[in-house]
């Protein structure tokens, strides 16, 4: 559990009775040492400047991307993958949704067909690694301490270790987490985030930024479906209304149903990926 | 790690913009749509700035509200979350404004 991610729940926190629809703001987090905050009510929806007397002081414009760290590192990724006609995917979901267990069957299923190579990303332990590496593929496992997401320059370094080859593969398992990962760009081709039948059919609502920026949904665990009280036409309406361009997969990792719309996906995505990441075809140029 | 990492983030960056001055105010913009929450930055700042060129800096947060282009009729509307509804009826809504996460200006001594 990430301490910073807990904060912010809190700092942002409100408490409302659905019974009456009253919400309480709590601003638990303000005014906690000396420094004097200008934290304004929020019912105001925005913040106003004041008039600070600042002898001699100048404004500079800085006009930087907050995230333009993480960013450049990824835009550098992207570049790599491209010269070397990888497919990189970023898989996504909360602990326990099956990532580990989808990865496993593909790559047992696709290995006569395609070569894919697997970046694990956890906290600690490196037992999903171990998991992959069984399937007889090259794995390289990040440890984020207490980090709640991979970041680009991670990313980098476990490419570097895993050096994969041309025209292959490489699925990113990214921290199990639907809240930070959806921020940051590892240069990826596409988010691919994972739901379970056994999670709750409105968790596209409730973590709405991680669905709106992947991609694809994976609905896993389809098999459970006898055994929970999962609406599936409500969680894929919930899904379509945060992101209605969002490519939806149903399947079951385990048993092994609905995973050949999956594997056409993952064929037709790396036509396209080595493709787009070709050189200029210069015989297309001469002929005009 | 998350708003901690990012705020670690904005002071090194503008510390190393700042070559040496000292910061008297930080403005970000933070848009609503974004994933960061605003008093969750304010919360690690003072912490985060210690010992740098923002030790004491004051920290202004100008949050942008959200606003959307439909897809379909090409108008457009305010965005209070990512559940929002056209007039026309269309959900498809492309984000105009309130995703940015900006590292604006700042004043120095």
């Amino acid at each position: 559990m990430c301490t910073t991610c807990g904060c912010s729940d809190k700092v942002h926190a409100s408490v409302t009775d659905p019974d009456t629809g009253d919400t309480e703001a709590l601003h638990t987090l303000d005014g906690h040492d000396g420094h004097e905050h200008h934290h304004h009510d929020h019912a105001h929806g925005h913040e106003h400047h004041h008039d600070h007397v600042h002898d001699h002081a100048t404004t500079v414009a800085l006009n930087e991307e907050i995230l333009a760290k993480n960013n450049r590192f990824a835009e550098r990724n992207r570049g790599w993958f491209a010269g070397r006609n990888i497919l990189a995917l970023n898989l996504l979901s909360a602990p326990g949704s099956g990532k580990t267990t989808l990865l496993e069957r593909t790559l047992r299923d696709l290995k006569d067909e395609l070569t894919i190579q697997v970046i694990e990303g956890d906290q600690a332990t490196t037992q999903d690694a171990e998991r992959i590496r069984a399937t007889g593929c090259k794995v390289v496992q990040i440890n984020t301490g207490t980090g709640c997401h991979l970041e680009a320059d991670m990313l980098a370094r476990g490419l570097q270790r895993l050096a994969p080859p041309l025209s292959s593969i490489v699925m990113i398992e990214n921290v199990g987490n639907l809240v930070c990962p959806a921020l940051f760009d590892l240069g990826e081709r596409a988010k691919i985030v994972i739901l379970s039948v056994t999670e709750g059919e409105d968790k596209p609502i409730k973590y709405p930024h991680m669905f709106r920026a992947a991609q694809v949904m994976i609905l896993n665990k389809t098999d459970l479906l006898a055994y929970v009280d999962f609406d599936v036409d409500r969680c894929l309406a919930y899904a379509r209304q945060v992101n209605p361009r969002l490519r939806i997969f149903q399947l079951s990792a385990t048993k092994g149903t609905g995973l050949a719309d999956w594997y056409a996906w993952l064929r037709a995505e790396m036509k396209a990926s080595c493709s787009d990441s070709l050189p200029l075809d210069e015989e297309a140029l001469a002929r005009g | 790690m998350h708003e901690l990492g990012i705020t670690q983030g904005i002071i090194e960056l503008v510390a190393e913009r700042a070559a040496g001055a000292k910061v008297n105010v930080l403005r970000l913009e933070i848009g609503k749509l974004s994933a960061i929450m605003p008093d969750a930055i304010r919360f690690c700042f003072d912490l985060c700035a210690q010992d740098t060129a923002l030790d004491g800096a004051q920290l202004e947060i100008i949050e942008i509200p959200g606003r959307g282009r439909c897809r379909q009729c090409g108008g457009e509307l305010a965005m209070e979350d990512f559940l929002a509804r056209c007039e026309c009826g269309s959900i498809d809504l492309e984000c105009i404004a309130g995703e940015q996460l900006k590292i604006k200006e700042m004043e120095v001594v």
